[in-house]
């Protein structure tokens, strides 16, 4: 099936959906995804950050599509045309969806753990606004463990449901991810049913944003100043194939790997995540690939400091911050 | 006289009950399509009707019907939508309560037509009596033999069954309905795959309203032709109109599509006009998603037309001088109304319900409350308007289930139609008293 996104043609096996067949043809064209998911199934559809016009449906049915749609969720029909950034009124339609995605969240990245790998600070930089219109005060959760090594900020949450269906489909009995309703929804405390469950720590590396992050590492280090290699050993749960986050000669933290578009490449089990904190109880491959524009990676390079980096990320993105909650 | 098909017997005593309603020539449509008719006849029928989903979206139910898929082996549903939560909207109330045997003889022609072994009807929580007069009713059919095996000595069997929700006006929406009534948390489902494919427990289902399905007796009983002579153009039938408001005669009336809406509100067979003596101040005419109108469009059409009650008629001019007939909630609000102030009690609503997997309404609909509030606090800017209008169009278009725009559009709607208003109030920076509400609001957070 042929489908042209911005401008470009591409051959895609019938099911691909938009966001799919944009990544193959590379990140130019590719909309951001905060809630899909292409290890998981039926993720996708909520945040709405994907949605692109579609101004013919295809070479049968030319008519476009009335409405935006979310191009995670739709499938290519052959000689569909797609416009993405090519489209103001995505772009505008996009801005709409991440200032949604803001409005609530505590913007308190100087001391959240995700910063620096967080898909929201990449969103909102790449496609935010300058400036908050919103003048109310912000929704607040507790913050909660969910078991020992794991900790729910639900302020930070953006309901993507990854997190959810991790749950649903790595691990057993659990029920329901998501209680109440609207912009009182939570991610529910269910998911402590999941904590002695081999694989539950991948809730971790699915989260876009601060929302889940790893207690065992909390606060030890400003990730850009940790250095990623990939590194495996001899498993019986999972792959063994995991990402050590080093420090001198320190192994401050171990995830999964993630690919070019940040999503895991392999599931791991908490035993490599958790309990395999040293260098010697791995077979080290050498230096993770990083994307060049990540701030880890500019990191590597050595440039910026702390201030500096944080200056330009969030006072550009989103100099609204106020800091008045300490997590 | 105008005639009526519904609800004609509503105040004969004991309609209630099986035998006053077979008396009253109930259970007729059965009869009539499995002894005479087979399923696609029943079908075509409903199609010649020209018969309009009553639901809201007014969707050909011949049409929808026909879409059904019929995979060999795999059981079909039929699903009645009686989660009636639009604000402004209590027909199916009043005829589940007052002639309960309507929907269960309409759920079983139906069923018929559409080859449904089981059928449920799914009602709001808040509707747990009208669930229990449902029961009676479907009790005594089951032992009047309307319901169950072989029924009238044909092929046929079949099984309806009640059950209520929780409260919640997204369960109303289909696919959230459905994932409602296999047990889940009632989020609504991406489309496709539509119902008519994959619905309940992944099987065909056809989902309709219940004066939809109500609506299969009459038309079974005198023919698809007879019925589609009622009305005017692609508006067949009659429809069942919840008026509430500033008129003298709140309460739900039938009328034949194509009524003037003048002579609906002012006429004493319906509203009996504005109550003490007061002038129209505005209508929201189809239940409190659709855009309302100020006095002097929903009488007449932007190019001076009469406006009628029909699904074109109200939506002529589009939404820039136009409305829906929606679920047929007429709400109607006389000169000394707030339009703002009502507007914040819709907006209040949408944000109270929306189901929160979608980030535009999740965070649009809480966002627009606040807005609103503080034009009732003295506090809004004459720029808020403006703001307000930039986020009802941000999520518009943008979400998983049409909420998103039940939730915009009487935004939109009372700017366009009532700007200097909003801008005269956050001159005056008045304070409207909501304590009602704050009380109301402490009361759901409880
Ligand atoms: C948020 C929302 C709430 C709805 N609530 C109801 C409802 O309470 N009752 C109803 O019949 N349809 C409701 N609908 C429409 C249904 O999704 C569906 O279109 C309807 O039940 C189809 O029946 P019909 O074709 O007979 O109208 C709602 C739709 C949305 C988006
Ligand atoms: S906690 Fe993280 S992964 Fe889970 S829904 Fe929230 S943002 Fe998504
Ligand atoms: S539009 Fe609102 S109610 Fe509908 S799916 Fe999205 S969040 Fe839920
Ligand atoms: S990535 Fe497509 S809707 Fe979130």
């Amino acid at each position: 099936m042929k489908v042209t996104i911005d401008g470009k043609e591409i051959d895609v096996p019938k099911g691909t959906t938009i966001l799919q067949a944009a990544r193959m043809i590379g990140a130019e064209v590719a909309p951001p995804a905060m809630c899909y998911y292409s290890k998981l199934k039926s993720s996708g559809g909520y945040c709405r950050t994907c949605i692109v016009k579609v101004t013919k449906g295809s070479t049968a049915n030319p008519t476009p599509m009335p409405k935006p749609v979310a191009s995670c969720r739709t499938e290519v029909m052959d000689g569909m045309v797609v416009e993405n950034f090519t489209s103001p009124e995505i772009v505008e339609a996009r801005k709409g969806i991440v200032e949604f995605l803001l409005i609530n969240h505590p913007l308190d990245c100087p001391v959240c753990d995700q910063a620096g790998e967080c898909k929201l600070q990449d969103l909102g930089y790449e496609h935010g606004l300058a400036e908050s219109r919103y003048e109310f005060e912000r929704r607040e959760f507790d913050m909660i463990d969910i078991g020992d090594k794991v900790k729910l900020h639900m302020n930070r949450c953006i309901l993507c449901y990854r997190c959810v269906k991790v749950a649903d489909q790595l691990t057993d009995g659990r029920v329901h991810g998501v209680i109440n309703r609207g912009d009182a929804s939570e991610i529910s405390t269910y998911i402590e049913q999941v904590i002695d469950n081999e694989f539950s720590g991948n809730v971790i590396d699915v989260c876009p944003v601060g929302a889940l992050t790893d207690k065992t590492f909390r606060f030890k280090q400003r990730v850009w100043f940790t250095k990623p290699v990939d590194a495996h050993r001899n498993c019986p749960t999972c792959s063994g194939k995991v990402r050590l986050w080093i420090k001198g000669e320190d192994v401050l933290r171990v995830t999964a790997r993630k690919d070019q578009w940040d999503e895991v490449e392999e599931f791991i089990c908490n035993a490599c995540r958790y309990d395999h904190k040293k260098k010697s109880d791995w077979e080290i491959e050498g230096p993770s690939p990083v994307n060049r524009h990540s701030v880890i990676s500019q990191n590597q390079y050595a440039h910026l400091n702390q201030q500096k980096l944080e200056q330009l990320k969030h006072q550009s993105a989103l100099g609204f911050m106020k800091i008045d909650k300490k997590p | 006289m105008a005639r009526k098909l519904l609800i004609q017997n509503d105040q004969v005593p004991g309609i209630n009950t099986l035998e006053v309603y077979r008396a009253q020539g109930g259970y007729r449509s059965v009869e009539k399509a499995l002894k005479t008719m087979v399923p696609d006849q029943v079908t075509e029928e409903v199609k010649k009707s020209g018969l309009r989903g009553r639901g809201g979206a007014g969707f050909p139910t011949g049409m929808k019907w026909s879409f059904l898929a019929k995979p060999e082996g795999v059981p079909r549903y039929l699903v009645c939508n009686a989660d009636e939560s639009e604000p402004g909207t209590f027909k199916d109330r009043y005829l589940m309560e007052k002639i309960p045997h309507a929907l269960i003889e309409g759920m079983i022609t139906a069923s018929y037509a559409l080859g449904a072994r089981t059928s449920y009807i799914y009602i709001r929580g808040e509707y747990f009596y009208v669930a229990r007069i449902l029961e009676n009713a479907i009790k005594e059919a089951y032992e009047a033999g309307w319901l169950g095996r072989n029924i009238l000595g044909t092929d046929f069997s079949h099984d309806c069954y009640v059950q209520v929700g929780a409260g919640a006006y997204i369960c109303g929406e289909e696919t959230a309905l459905l994932e409602s009534l296999e047990g889940k948390r009632g989020n609504p489902r991406i489309k496709p795959p539509f119902p008519a494919v994959a619905g309940l427990w992944g099987c065909p289902t056809v989902v309709n309203n219940v004066e939809t399905i109500a609506a299969v007796c009459p038309i079974v009983n005198m023919g698809g032709d007879e019925y589609a002579k009622i009305g005017v153009g692609k508006s067949t039938g009659t429809k069942l109109i919840s008026a509430s408001g500033h008129i003298n005669k709140p309460g739900v009336y039938e009328i034949e599509l194509g009524l003037p809406v003048e002579e609906f509100i002012y006429s004493d067979a319906y509203c009996g006009g504005i109550r003490n003596g007061k002038s129209l101040k505005a209508v929201v005419a189809g239940g409190s998603s659709v855009p309302i109108l100020p006095a002097h469009l929903i009488l007449k059409t932007a190019a001076g037309e009469p406006r009628l009650m029909s699904y074109e008629s109200l939506s002529d001019g589009g939404f820039q001088t136009g409305t829906m007939l929606g679920s047929g909630g007429f709400i109607v609000m006389d000169e000394d109304t707030s339009i703002v102030k009502n507007l914040f009690t819709f907006t209040r609503f949408y944000h109270h319900e929306s189901c929160g997997q979608c980030s535009p309404c999740r965070e649009g609909t809480g966002w627009m409350e606040k807005v609103l509030k503080k034009f009732l606090n003295g506090t809004a800017q004459e720029s808020d308007v403006d703001l307000l209008w930039d986020i009802q169009r941000k999520i518009e278009g943008k979400t998983i289930c049409p909420l998103g725009e039940a939730a915009a559009w009487p935004v939109a709607a009372a700017i366009r139609h009532f700007k200097e208003e909003f801008l005269e109030v956050a001159r005056s920076k008045k304070f409207v008293d909501i304590s009602h509400y704050e009380r109301l609001n402490k009361q759901y957070a409880s």
